[in-house]
């Protein structure tokens, strides 16, 4: 059975980026590779044994050498997809909130050609409960990208999405931290690409609401945007 | 008063000169310009003092030395923003750097590129190499 699903999708690459999550990112690699044999990890410099504990779980590791971002790493592993060949690449948050399933059923969608980008959102169905201030501040974020990049989607700011080759020849991304979101939605946009949403499931635990997005990082996402 | 509407034209300025790109040659030639210029003022400053209380009373300021501030405070930030973009443009400089060793590192070119021609098999593991052209076949896609 898993076996025949790797087989279904040994034309997958998924790109998970990494920074310092060594007690969760094994079993989230481990999880992965039950259904995708290649899963890329970029260790965006991480300080701990991170980058150990993904090559242990089965991942390919490819190493920043200096911590750079998210958005620095999401490219990175892109392209090191690209240059492996993949058809499909697939980004997944390593902190253990996204669900396999969910990137199993987005490749589907690629696959049955219904759309280039297929991206994650949370705001689809009634799975996913978001605090109130975290709720608010995702709010303004959607509001904001919806008018600036001309693409309109629920959940602007979720890391799991499903890229097709063509999409992700297309990307490139700058922004090195936080507003690499933003700039994805909006290449996106600007490369006419065909894209869908599909609702996806965010667990929050205790582990990643500890090391969440705080508010800041809203007006950081926003000064980076301006002053590109 | 002449002055609020210089200040705020300057700051005006400052804020959409942070916006473009600062573009390699001109804008090099421009701060170098700008810091012969402001060792020329200097220099003259010295020389003239009474200049700049002039200059005040011209644009409704009460002194030189108020005057001398405001100019002060637009060119630090003028400076600032400049700066931050000068870093963003190095911070680009290094994320390609750093990512060319990370992928390079891990996936070195040669075994993503094609064997020009096909090559006889020569040893090694042929369910390797079969792999390698079908991903090199999807990269000329």
């Amino acid at each position: 059975m898993a076996l025949q699903a790797q087989q279904q999708h040994d034309d997958v690459c998924v790109v998970v980026p990494l920074f310092n999550e060594r007690t969760v990112v094994g079993d989230v690699v481990r999880d992965l590779r039950t259904a995708f044999p290649l899963v890329v990890v970029v260790d965006d410099g991480s300080t701990d044994d991170s980058a150990a504990v993904a090559r242990d779980a089965g991942a390919l590791v490819v190493q920043h050498p200096i911590n750079l971002g998210q958005g620095a790493a999401l490219q990175t592993g892109i392209e090191a997809a690209l240059r492996l060949g993949a058809r499909y690449v697939v980004t997944f948050d390593s902190d253990g909130q996204h669900q396999r399933t969910d990137a199993e059923a987005m490749v589907e969608r690629l696959r049955a050609d219904e759309a280039d980008v297929v991206f994650g959102s949370r705001f689809l169905d009634s799975r996913t409960r978001p605090g109130l201030v975290k709720r608010l501040v995702l709010r303004a974020a959607i509001v904001y990208s919806n008018l600036t990049t001309g693409v309109h989607l629920s959940d602007t700011h979720n890391g799991l999405r499903a890229l097709n080759r063509r999409a992700a020849s297309a990307l490139s991304i700058r922004q090195n931290r936080m507003a690499h979101a933003s700039e994805i939605i909006e290449q996106v946009g600007h490369a006419r690409l065909r894209w869908v949403e599909h609702p996806v499931h965010i667990l929050y635990t205790d582990y990643s609401r500890s090391k969440g997005q705080s508010v800041f990082n809203a007006v950081n996402i926003l000064t980076e945007m301006i002053y590109r | 008063m002449l002055i609020k509407l210089l200040l705020l034209v300057a700051i005006a300025a400052v804020f959409v000169l942070g916006l473009r790109a600062p573009s390699g040659a001109r804008h090099l030639a421009l701060r170098r310009v700008s810091v012969l210029l402001a060792a020329a003022l200097a220099a003259l400053s010295v020389l003239f003092p009474d200049a700049w209380n002039a200059i005040a009373e011209f644009v409704g300021v009460g002194r030189g030395t108020d005057l001398l501030l405001y100019g002060l405070i637009v060119a630090f930030l003028l400076y600032m923003v400049t700066t931050y973009r000068r870093f963003r443009d190095m911070e680009q400089q290094i994320t390609l750097l750093a990512r060319r060793i990370a992928v390079d590192e891990t996936l070195p070119r040669a075994a993503a590129v094609p064997p020009p021609g096909p090559k006889p098999a020569a040893g090694g593991s042929p369910a390797q190499d079969t792999a390698e052209g079908e991903a090199s076949g999807a990269d000329g896609r």
